[in-house]
């Protein structure tokens, strides 16, 4: 090392804000992380900490009921208003249901899909196949929304089909059961995705060992397969039950009397009333519930696999 | 590493502060001076209107001869444009199309500016109703050109109703799953207009002002209401569909879905029930932050003039405000006057509910004890349940 050193021409020392700045660094470690880290923390704290404080002040706030401009005093007027009227709790319950039932539902569908994907599919019609699951992320979500409304018509395909093969058809249109059945469509790339890769880093020495000990494979499946799936599920569920959760569209768009979500009361108290501390305040409770479904993910080793 | 967990608490509360500051500062001035005589065109004119009043037809001669460039956003509720012409501190804006139900509540809100009703020579051929209508005139004052006004209907199927004479038919069990009424908390004032024919007890005089006693009594009428629905619609392209695809045969609409769906060659009429209809006044309005007032100014001249009066009433399906638009109206369609009562629109102007924003003073003798509007869009989340 010694020999090459003195090998190498020497410039002069570099001078300059660059070359302090560099010297500062090195001297104090705990200036390089601010220098390193400054600008990005800074713009998470404006961008999403400032926001959340932001929603956590203002729904303290009330609003003038004739200028329906904000008011400035504190009280707990909004949270009261939440607790002590029915209809509010009767919707956390709904959009917490659907989002419960959506990622069931996507889970059934997603997992023996996915390992269909890593165990069955040879590598062509798993690009196929892989590609095929996202493009319909590429397409609009309103596109997507509508054509489950051409779908699920009275006199649409969904009926057309199943009054040719002789069934009865189905009248859910503008039901919380079409909603269901939109939100499942639409978020099911979310959990496909987590779970083919949770699979993919499964050694297949892990299977033909699981065999070899004597293993049935409904076994080696119910005992290595699935667990090692789970915190790929557990991601996937993440993104499903928090997409349904912050949802206002399809509600307006497929659902029916009585379909509103969290989502929908926030906007019309945005929107219409113009009452951003009470949306403020309904804001708070899927937030609420997010963390908490994210601490039992944790849990579950969800971000293992980020 | 000590040292970096106190950089949070400290951001938190700089942030907190930060947020609690301008909440001082901030008031509007509405008192901006009124002019006395209109400029030179700004050369642009930003407005937020409903779907069909800025068509083409009548936008682009006016862009030609002012200069004045307009660029439309259009809204699907009251409430969207009184937040629209609000967001950003106001100013984003120059000019709104406001019903009845939005336009008092951005007057009183300071969003709009005093119009000096000179400066809009059309304004003299208007029939008297609409000149100074409380909802765009506060003490005197103007604020904003009244522009066309129209009714809120009971559409239904030809083919698959009875002609309805009542609005007891959007409330009858009879009809379960196949109503449609609109998802606005104005729709309250429906309930309440039915609701003061047919239960006499609960003295409702004005379908917007309801006490506590029959603000619950209409409530309880919608609750009982929502189950017979099909949907409540949001879009008019939704209503549209409805019928179209025959999942709606009945329901609370707007002269736009029944000429859209007779276009479209469906079997639909519409009647005026019995009870009476609600309705809408437009007013062109323009905001007190408004950056190109000059145009704004030409924009109204231009509007309120009989010929475009008569394009718009035609093309939208709504009766002019201006005088002498019937005769304008004719030349375009015949027959069209008669169809809108633009002859004579007074009468018909007092048979209808106009939209207006509920306040918490009852305009009479019982005083503050009315259902803000505030408490409207709270009750319309408990009747969708």
């Amino acid at each position: 090392m010694a020999a090459d050193a003195t090998s190498l021409p020497e410039g002069p020392p570099r001078k300059g804000a660059l070359r302090a700045s560099s010297a500062v660094a090195w001297r104090w470690p705990g200036a390089k992380a601010v220098g390193q880290l400054g600008l990005p923390l800074a713009a998470f704290l404006l961008v999403y900490v400032a926001a959340l404080v932001a929603l956590l002040v203002s729904s303290f706030w009330s609003v003038d009921e004739f200028t329906s401009e904000v008011v400035h005093t504190w009280s707990l007027d909004n949270y009261r208003i939440l607790w002590d009227d029915p209809t509010y709790r009767r919707i956390v319950l709904r959009t917490v249901g659907i989002a419960t039932a959506v990622t069931l539902t996507c889970i059934v569908i997603a997992f023996p899909y996915a390992l269909f994907l890593v165990r069955v599919a040879g590598p062509r019609l798993r690009v196929l196949l892989l590609v095929a699951t996202v493009i319909p992320l590429w397409v609009s979500y309103l596109v997507r929304v509508y054509s489950w409304r051409l779908i699920l018509n009275p006199e649409g395909a969904l009926n057309w089909a199943l009054t040719g093969l002789g069934l009865p058809g189905q009248n859910i249109l503008y039901t919380n059961w079409a909603m269901w059945l939109v939100y499942s469509y639409i978020w099911l790339p979310f959990m496909v995705l987590p779970i083919y890769a949770a699979l993919e880093r499964v050694p297949g020495s892990y299977l033909e060992a699981s065999a070899d000990l004597g293993a049935k494979s409904l076994t080696t499946l119910r005992r290595v397969v699935f667990p090692l799936a789970i915190p790929g599920i557990a991601a996937g569920s993440i993104f499903t039950f928090s997409l349904t959760l912050g949802d206002y569209i399809a509600p307006g768009l497929v659902g029916g009397p009585g379909s509103q979500l969290i989502g929908n009361v926030v906007f019309s108290n945005v929107g219409i009333a113009n009452n951003v501390p009470f949306a403020a305040a309904f804001a708070t409770v899927p937030l609420a519930i997010m963390i908490v479904y994210i601490a039992i993910m944790r849990r579950l080793g969800a971000f293992e696999n980020l | 590493m000590r040292r970096r967990s106190l950089i949070a608490p400290i951001a938190l509360a700089l942030l907190v502060a930060g947020l609690a500051l301008p909440a001082a500062g901030v008031s509007k001035g509405s008192g901006s001076a009124v002019p006395t005589r209109i400029g030179a065109g700004e050369g642009e004119l930003k407005m937020v209107a409903w779907a069909g009043y800025l068509e083409k037809s009548w936008v682009a001669p006016f862009e030609k001869q002012s200069g004045c460039k307009v660029k439309p956003k259009y809204a699907n509720t009251s409430d969207e444009m009184v937040a629209l012409m609000r967001s950003g501190g106001g100013g984003q804006y120059d000019m709104v199309s406001a019903s009845g139900d939005a336009s008092l509540r951005l007057i009183f809100g300071g969003d709009i500016a005093e119009t000096n009703v000179k400066l809009v020579k059309p304004w003299k051929d208007f029939h008297a109703a609409f000149k100074s209508p409380t909802t765009n005139t506060v003490d005197g004052k103007h604020y904003g050109i009244s522009l066309q006004f129209g009714p809120n209907i009971l559409l239904y199927n030809t083919k698959k109703q009875k002609k309805p004479t009542s609005w007891s038919a959007i409330y009858d069990p009879a009809n379960k799953g196949q109503i449609s009424i609109p998802d606005n908390p104005i729709q309250i004032a429906d309930a309440a207009l039915y609701l003061s024919k047919t239960t006499p007890s609960l003295k409702i005089k004005d379908p917007y002002e309801l006490d506590s006693k029959q603000f619950a009594a209409t409530i309880a009428l919608l609750k009982k209401q929502r189950p017979l629905l099909g949907k409540y619609w949001v879009y008019a392209s939704d209503q549209i569909d409805l019928f179209k695809n025959g999942k709606s045969t009945i329901g609370a609409s707007w002269p736009y879905q029944m000429s859209q769906l007779k276009d479209a060659k469906q079997p639909v009429a519409a009647v005026t029930p019995k009870e009476g209809v609600t309705g809408w006044l437009d007013t062109w309005m323009l905001s007190s932050e408004a950056e190109h007032p000059n145009c704004a100014y030409l924009w109204w001249n231009y509007v309120s003039s009989p010929k475009v009066q008569a394009m718009q009433a035609t093309t939208y399906g709504e009766t002019p405000v201006n005088k002498k638009a019937c005769k304008e109206m004719e030349k375009l369609v015949k027959g069209s006057c008669k169809t809108y009562s633009a002859a004579a629109p007074q009468a018909y102007y007092r048979s209808i509910k106009f939209w207006k924003t509920p306040l918490t003073d009852c305009g009479d003798s019982r005083g503050k004890v009315c259902m803000p509007y505030s408490k409207w869009v709270q009750a319309w989340t408990q009747v969708k349940g």
